[in-house]
Formats: structure tokens, sequence, C-alpha cells
């Protein structure tokens, strides 16, 4: 079954089209790449997705509701997460604050409760916090650092505290905007393996866009490929990687010197 | 967290005072408070009076500038409102003052939502601006509404009373206002534990991923305004029983600009920093009067000088700590603070 559906979604920027016309599922329980050359609208289409941009023509439905016409915060209380290319951290809070935020949407203490901080919101900031302790810090190995503040952390662990706030959500479906874009090899594989658990360990559909091919064809389940706004291929790693359409499209864009790298995965 | 405190559980964790240390300050702190009224004359009450006045207020912009990121130049109009509320209603109802102070709240509450509704489409320089107009709207309802606000005339308000104590000496309303003032703090610093807080924190840090986490920006930033606006209403209202009289001239639009100051000068986003700020911006008159006075065998008209030489002080004030304090008084207390540590209860 399709958790999340886009059809015939357009997105143009005056002169530029962003997206035409696409349609992608995305299955339930899958991880589920987006690829393409710089520029193809891969963010673009996050955004649409996230309710950021309004696409002139097209529609977004999750679990079968058409979310089209909700903003931001209403479809990620309905179980979209998502983190960013472009770090999005509250600079200025410790990790965990930052991580407690994910879980806004699941608590439910009023401005007047919150106050007085009576019974019913001290347990359920207690619970939270133990919740959060117990199975996202442990989970992405990052409790020593929960009193830090973010801005001091070196860039990889940032990126994983951005997972860690977007899976105090409880997603239904998480989108990963270039995870490992900036790390090195190491930080690389652990994030990979992350995401793995994420799916396999929490249940949580996978959506993301990233560059690296390596990892696109060692971890997801099927990838969509996009060019100039517009899906040009998609299947199972394996299948769309010897597609001679994609390979055109990377060297039509002019990374012929990352081509070997990128598509057949030596991101050594 | 601080070495060599054992977490017991989550709760205990999550506390106001986390540590015993803290409740020790704390204590002593109210202790002191209560000690204050014995040790000091008339002026000093009255300047306290007026520093837990301008400590809620300040408490109430913070919340809305220092943690949401939303800037108001309307604050001390909100005061206004709340001032207004109390003297009309001393003047037509004969109600007990605490209702009426609860309900300077309310209607300010109300006029600080409408008067918020310009931060849903516009922030930072622009928001200000449109803070100002609803400041001067405000000002003109002041001096044109006559049958409720007797224009420029003014209007008089009874000093409050409790339980047949009439409050109407500084020494007698210090009672009456500091543990309003504790209770508003505490309040204002409890609403930063829970998720409400962080939220108006998120969206002044960066309101994109606050969307994308679920918090909706128009709500909570008009919750803010909400928030802000009822401390504005609670202080303007004990502000206006302080006084005894207000008239339009007492909220202008200088008194909202040293509300902004107050926090600048404390530690925008610290609930430390508007406590702070406000004692020292209230009392910095004071030191100068002080040296004017002490300075008046010198020069040769005191009275003329200390006026200008007030605002070139508040002025120099405002530009020293954005330039090199920008965390504000609040950031000094931390760094004295770790300074000493746990000091003197541990070592
Ligand atoms: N807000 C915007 N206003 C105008 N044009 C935009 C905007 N956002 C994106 N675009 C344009 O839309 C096209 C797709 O951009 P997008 O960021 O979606 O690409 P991408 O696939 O994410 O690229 P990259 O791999 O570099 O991140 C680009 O031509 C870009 O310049
Ligand atoms: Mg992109």
């Amino acid at each position: 079954m399709s958790v999340l559906e886009l059809e015939g979604i357009s997105l143009g920027f005056g002169g530029v089209q962003a997206l035409s016309g696409v349609d992608l599922a995305v299955e339930e329980g899958t991880i589920t790449a987006v690829i393409g050359p710089n520029g193809a609208g891969k963010t673009s289409l996050f955004n649409v997705i996230s309710g950021f941009y309004r696409p002139q023509q097209g529609r977004v439905l999750l679990e079968g509701r058409n979310l089209t016409r909700l903003r931001p915060p209403r479809r990620a209380s309905l179980g979209l997460g998502r983190t960013f290319q472009n770090i999005a951290l509250f600079r200025g809070m410790t990790v965990l604050d930052n991580v407690k935020l994910g879980a806004h949407v699941r608590m439910r203490t009023g401005v007047f409760s919150a106050m007085w901080y009576l019974g019913a919101a001290r347990r359920e900031e207690a619970r939270v916090r133990e919740e959060i302790e117990r199975e996202v810090f442990d989970f992405l190995e990052i409790d020593h650092i929960r009193r830090h503040p973010v801005a001091a952390l070196p860039y990889g662990l940032q990126k994983r505290v951005e997972l860690a706030r977007a899976l105090a959500m409880r997603p239904k479906i998480l989108m990963l905007d270039e995870p490992v874009a900036g790390m090195n090899r190491e930080e690389k594989e652990d994030m990979a393996r992350f995401i793995l658990d994420v799916k396999e360990e929490w249940g949580i559909t996978v959506l993301m866009v990233e560059h690296d091919m390596g990892m696109v064809m060692d971890i997801s389940d099927r990838v969509h490929v996009l060019n100039f706004g517009q899906v040009i291929a998609s299947g199972e790693p394996a299948v769309v990687q010897k597609n001679p359409g994609v390979i055109q499209a990377y060297l039509g864009s002019g990374d012929v010197n990352s081509l070997r790298e990128r598509l057949m995965g030596e991101s050594a | 967290m601080r070495i060599g405190s054992a977490k017991e559980s989550y709760i205990a964790d999550e506390a106001l005072f986390a540590t015993r240390t803290q409740w020790v300050w704390f204590a002593l702190l109210l202790a002191s408070l209560v000690l204050f009224p014995f040790v000091s004359n008339l002026y000093w009450l009255y300047l306290a009076c007026l520093v837990s006045i301008n400590v809620i207020s300040a408490t109430g912009l913070n919340i809305l500038t220092g943690f949401t990121g939303q800037v108001s130049l309307g604050h001390a109009a909100f005061m206004g409102v709340g001032a207004y509320t109390v003297a009309w209603l001393d003047n037509n109802a004969q109600t007990p003052f605490y209702l009426n102070l609860l309900a300077a709240a309310g209607v300010t509450t109300a006029v600080g939502l409408v008067a918020g509704l310009p931060s849903l489409r516009v922030k930072g320089l622009y928001l200000a601006i449109a803070t100002i107009a609803a400041s001067f709207i405000l000002q003109f309802v002041f001096i044109n509404w006559e049958s409720v606000t007797r224009g420029t005339r003014g209007i008089n308000i009874e000093p409050p009373e409790i339980m047949g104590i009439v409050l109407d000496n500084p020494d007698t309303f210090y009672w009456m206002v500091v543990p309003i003032m504790v209770v508003m703090v505490l309040l204002a610093a409890n609403l930063f534990r829970t998720r409400v807080g962080r939220a108006f924190i998120a969206i002044r840090d960066r309101d994109i991923s606050a969307s994308v986490l679920g918090i909706s920006l128009p709500a909570y930033k008009l919750m803010s305004f909400a928030i802000a606006s009822f401390y504005a209403g609670i202080a303007g209202g004990l502000y206006a029983y302080f006084m005894g009289s207000i008239n339009p001239e007492s909220f202008p639009l200088l008194m909202s600009i040293f509300f902004l100051a107050a926090i600048i000068v404390g530690g925008m986003g610290t609930i430390l920093g508007g406590i702070l700020g406000a004692i020292f911006m209230t009392l910095t008159p004071e030191v100068l009067r002080y040296g004017v006075d002490l300075a008046s065998p010198f020069i040769d008209e005191p009275g003329a000088v200390l006026s200008p030489v007030r605002t070139i002080v508040f002025g120099a004030l405002i530009v020293g700590f954005l330039l090199f304090e920008p965390h504000g008084l609040a950031e000094i207390w931390r760094r004295i603070r770790r300074f000493f540590h746990l000091w003197p209860f541990r070592t």
C-alpha cells in the first residue's frame, strides 16, 4: 500500500518550471530515494510535500487523505516528518530541547497548565523526556551530548540531532533531504545504518533525497530519478542504475567527473 | 547538569529549581523580600514597588520579544489599557481591587490580540512599526474617549483595599505588589519548561523548522502577544493604583522604549534578564539624581541637568550593551556564578 502519493504535481517559479507533472508513490515500509542532478527539483518536491510550496497543479495524498490545502504544521501532525538539506536546528537550544520540540505534536500541555506547571504538565514533560532518552538518544548514540548547545556540535552530530528531532515526532513517513551530504565515510556509514534501522526497527517509511549513489544503492528499496522537474525513471536501484536515460541525465548536467562515482556506487 | 547532583527521577530533573543550592538561593531571596520593609525607609519601599511593577511588565515584554522574537513598541500603551480599565472600574463600579486587576488583564489581553494581528504577516522592523502604530492609536483613544478616560484632564484612582487595610502607602502597597510580582515571574519561568515556551523560542530561532514540527505560527504568535499583554495589563493596573492618577501622557512611546531597553540591558530571552533589566533601569535614574545632587555645589542649575543626563545615559547603556554585552546582565551574572560555582554550599 502507498503511504504517500503524488499526483501530477506541477510547480513553477516565474520562468523556471521546477516540477512538471510529477507522479510518485511511496510504498509503506520502504526506503524510497529520489535522485537527480543539481537543480532537478528534489528539494522543491519535498517542499511541496511539506506544504511550503503550493503546486499549481496536482495533489499530495497521505494514506489516501488529500493534504494539498493543509498548512505545514497540520501536515506534521498527520505524520509527516522531515529534515532539511541545510541543517535547520534551533541553534540557541540544547540537544535535549531541540529533540523535545520534535515531540511537540504528541504533547498536550496548554498555556494555563504550562504556567502553573502542576501535575499533568510536569508528568508529560517527564514522560516525553524519558521516552526521548530511552528511545531516540540511545538509538542514535547521542546521550552524552544531550545538554550541549547544538551550535557548538560538529556538523555530523548536528545532522544526527536533526534526525533525532524528526524521530521524536514518531512520524508515519520521514523525509530526509541529503542526510549524508558533507559527511566523512565513517559518519556516512553510521547514518546509513540508522536509516535502515528507522525502517526496520521503528517501522517508519523513509523518503530521502541523496546524491551519494553508494548509499542510495545500498539501502533503498526503490529509486525515482528526477531531471528538469520530471520523473525520468523509477524502479529498483539496480535497474535504474543501468537506465540509459539516467546516465544521459547525469552526463547532460555536466557532472562527468563524478559520474562513475555516482552511478557505480564507488563513493570511497 | 551540574556535577555532583544525582538524577533522582525525571520529574525532579524537570523541576524549576533542580538542585538544593538553587532552592536555598530562592528561599534566601524570598526571605530578603520579606525582611526588606523592616530595614528600609519609605523612599526605598516606593522604589521597590515601582521596580516590582516594572519587573512584571518587562517579563511580559521579554516573553514576546526576547523569547518569541516579536518586537513590540506598544508595551507601555498596553499598560495604559490596563491602567484605564482599573481607573474606570474604580470610578464606576464597586468591584474589589483584585477583580479590577483581573479585568484589566482581560481587557488588555483582548487589545493585545488585535494589536498582534500584524505579526501574522510581517516580522522585524515592519512589526515594530505596526506596534508603534497601535501605540499611537491607543494614545489617541486615551485622549479622545472622554466619557471613559476624561481625556487630558486625567483620572484619579482610589487606593486599593484588602480586608479593611487601605494600601495608600508604599509600606502597605509593598505587601500586595511583591507577591504578585513573584508569582508572575514564576509563572513565566514555568512556561519555558514546557512545550508552549519551547514553541515560542523555536519560532524566534527558526520559524520554518517550527512549522515543520507542527507548531502553528499564527496560533503561537498570537498566544505570545496575549500573554505579554496580560502581563502589561496587570502591571498597568498596579501602576494606576500605585500612582493614584493617570492621564494620556502617563504611557508615552518613550516608556515602551524604556521596557525594550530594560530587556536588552537585562538579557533578552532569559527570565532573569527581564528582572535584572527592570531593576537596573528603574534604579539608574535614582543613582543619577544622587550623582547630580552630589555635584550640585559645582554646577549651576542641577535640576536642569538631570533630564538630559538621564536621556544620554539611557542611550549609552542601550548602545553599550548591544555592542559589548548582547546577552545582558543575565550573562554577566552567569559568569559570576560560574566563577563561584556552588559556593558556599559545596566545593
Ligand atoms: N524559492 C524559489 N524561487 C525560485 N526558484 C526556485 C526556488 N526554489 C527552487 N527554485 C528553482 O527550482 C529548481 C529546482 O531547485 P531544487 O532546489 O528543488 O533542486 P534540487 O534538486 O534540490 O537541487 P540540489 O541537488 O542542488 O539540492 C532550480 O532551478 C531552482 O533554482
Ligand atoms: Mg536540494
